[in-house]
């Protein structure tokens, strides 16, 4: 396949896209330290290329599923930064009505087969979404995102084997930042080449640069394209990094500031600035005034937050089971 | 009426709502080309051909996974264990991913399936073979799980179960899939979450469900001829559990014996005592009673099993101590 091109319109998408992630994480974490979002949060800052190359990639009734680190995929997926900080503060106005969370965000309309919090457990999902699809003869493909982490889970062995078997349209992405919360990578296999693992059931599988949007975008439309004309899965690693901790409360003391410097070097968002400047795409005005909108939208999401109610005491009893009128026990 | 086994009033089941609903598909271990490991679904490949009868490779973990998300993609998957103990390597599909989906996603995703096969011993099996499960998963919100003793009940429930939005547990048994009873030709449904009485009487009220209410049908029979009375209860489904039957008979007959094949820790029978304490404590003649299994993984030998068990024996020496007799 040659070489993709990509438009001006591309490189804008993706620049505001990934500033949004950006601001909208960075948001979160000083939200988080003044305890206006509670629970486990963990933030995407240094990966935002990962989720912007693939949408650009992707057509808009294809599927995604990731694991808990999940806002970026949420407001990518085109649910509201409203509706995604409204879940982060638990209120009833956010895209799970305030029962999901930081890990568990979800839009049916967007296709967002949401945020999972069981390390590995949104792999076998994400093949049976891509599973319903080819039953009915769809044309949609499944992107089931997952961290290093989740590649020591039996569940994704067993979901590559099947996958493979039954030729499921779906790209398996493997957002590879280093560290399984504090453990590296080589420490916790001896292939530290992650991609290698789908090689043991014939799947096509790559690794890819995860700091340029464009490289994922190319690795994600090849793999849709193979999806969507029915020859089956791929694996991708996409080897990113993440600027924060594993979580809010990581210091992330594993590792060495040199390390976190140098993957800042190779900024994401800061590659596609320089790319749109070169092109003479946009000035660096032009690209202020959208970080600005992007300022006020994220400022918006945390005034709309702050002024939505939390969900009412009886919601505990709705969304639990879909029968209307189930007998809990109350007691 | 036509008497059928109740392996052909599931396959029944099974048959007549995938003719009719074209988003079902069943999915398990040996379920297609070998006909089912306990021929439940045999000749169903025939007719639905390999897109909607599906053999996996040996990964329950993953192909309840697949199944969870081809639920939250539109389909009506049964996934069939080949016995719920291996159920045990997918179990956090099943509590943490279709249990929870609804609930989590804020009433976006419901999950309309169903987890089938057999639970609990069937004879000389050994202790990974030999677990009943129903009360772990009842303990589950999200869940409804379902215990059918007899053929009947197997065909009208596994319909509903089929039908229903949420995730279901469907749990029947080897030592049942042989056994034949009346099951009429034409169609009918038994809702979730409401017992059988399957004998009235005045002495005692007996509540168990799945494969022992055989062991407590006969121990009933015994009884009879001693001149006791007993009202026999099916619970049909553990979650939700149909209380109010239980503690109006209890009204009436102001003894309760619970039989159960499970450990004694945290049982049906544990939760069926409480709620029956609370809220008949005044009719109550005599405290109650349970069998249950014994607190021990069950062991190999004959002996070992036939001491393991609830019992025909034990049952009728039990109810004789609640009478006081």
């Amino acid at each position: 396949m040659a070489k993709l091109t990509f438009t001006k319109e591309t490189y804008l998408q993706w620049f505001e896209s990934m500033m949004l992630m950006r601001r909208f994480e960075e948001k979160s974490a000083q939200l988080y330290g003044q305890q206006k979002i509670k629970g486990f949060c963990h933030l995407y800052i240094g990966q935002e290329a990962v989720v912007a190359g693939t949408m650009s990639a992707l057509q808009k009734d294809d599927r995604l599923i990731t694991a808990y680190r999940d806002h970026a995929h949420a407001l990518a997926c085109g649910i509201s930064a409203r509706a995604v900080m409204a879940e982060l503060y638990g209120k009833a106005t956010g895209c799970s009505k305030g029962k999901g969370g930081s890990m568990h965000m979800f839009s049916k309309e967007h296709n967002f087969f949401g945020g999972h919090g069981i390390v590995g457990g949104q792999i076998p999902l994400g093949a049976g979404i891509a599973f319903a699809d080819q039953y009915r003869g769809g044309k949609q493909v499944t992107v089931c995102y997952f961290g290093d982490g989740a590649m020591r889970q039996g569940a994704l062995h067993e979901t590559f084997n099947m996958a493979m078997l039954w030729k499921l349209p779906v790209i398996f992405v493997i957002e590879n930042n280093g560290y399984a919360m504090g453990t590296s990578v080589e420490r916790t296999s001896n292939v530290g080449e992650l991609y290698k693992a789908g090689l043991a059931f014939d799947m096509p599988s790559f690794s890819v640069d995860g700091m340029k949007a464009e490289s994922v975008h190319e690795a994600v439309a090849k793999a849709a394209e193979r999806g969507r004309n029915g020859d089956g899965p791929t694996l991708l690693e996409i080897r990113t990094y993440r600027y924060r901790g594993h979580s809010m409360s990581d210091p992330a003391k594993y590792r060495t500031k040199e390390e976190v410097e140098a993957y800042k070097l190779q900024d994401p968002l800061e590659q596609v600035r320089t790319s749109i400047l070169n092109k003479k795409w946009a000035s660096a005005e032009d690209l202020d005034k959208i970080e600005e909108n992007i300022n006020n939208i994220v400022q918006d999401a945390v005034d709309f937050s702050e002024n939505s109610p939390f969900p009412d005491e009886s919601e505990l009893f709705t969304d639990v089971y879909a029968e209307p009128n189930y007998p809990f026990i109350i007691e | 009426m036509r008497s059928i086994q109740f392996r052909e009033a599931l396959r029944e089941a099974l048959s007549e709502e995938m003719r009719r609903d074209e988003s079902i598909f069943l999915m398990g271990e040996e379920v297609a080309e070998y006909n089912g490991a306990y021929k439940v679904s045999q000749g169903m490949l025939d007719e639905f051909g390999a897109k909607r009868i599906i053999d996996t490779p040996i990964a329950e973990l993953g192909f309840a996974g697949i199944g969870v998300g081809a639920a939250m993609n539109g389909l009506r998957p049964i996934i069939e264990f080949m016995t719920f103990n291996f159920s045990l390597v997918a179990i956090d599909q099943v509590i943490n991913a279709a249990a929870k989906m609804y609930s989590m996603s804020g009433g976006q995703f419901n999950i309309p399936m169903v987890f089938r096969g057999p639970t609990g011993s069937a004879g000389q099996l050994g202790a990974q073979h030999s677990q009943a499960f129903e009360n772990w998963y009842a303990n589950c919100p999200g869940l409804k799980v379902v215990v059918p003793s007899n053929p009947y009940d197997a065909k009208g429930l596994l319909k509903t179960a089929i039908r229903d939005n949420d995730p279901v547990i469907f749990m029947e048994s080897e030592q049942m899939y042989g056994d034949k009873g009346e099951v009429p030709e034409e169609e009918y449904l038994i809702p979730i979450g409401v017992a059988d009485v399957k004998r009235t009487g005045t002495h005692v009220t007996l509540v168990s469900f799945g494969k022992i209410m055989k062991v407590v049908l006969a121990a009933a029979e015994e009884l009879a001829k001693e001149g006791i009375e007993c009202e026999v209860i099916d619970l049909r489904t553990v979650r939700p559990i149909d209380y109010n039957t239980v503690i109006e008979s209890v009204k009436k007959t102001n003894r309760l014996v619970i039989i159960e094949e499970a450990w004694p820790l945290a049982s049906i029978s544990s939760e069926i005592t409480y709620m029956v304490q609370k809220n008949a404590f005044d009719y109550l003649d005599a405290p109650i009673r349970r069998i249950t299994t014994q607190d021990v993984p069950l062991g190999y030998a004959p002996t070992l099993v036939q001491a393991f068990l609830p019992s025909i024996q034990k049952t009728v020496q039990t109810v004789k101590e609640v009478l006081y007799k």
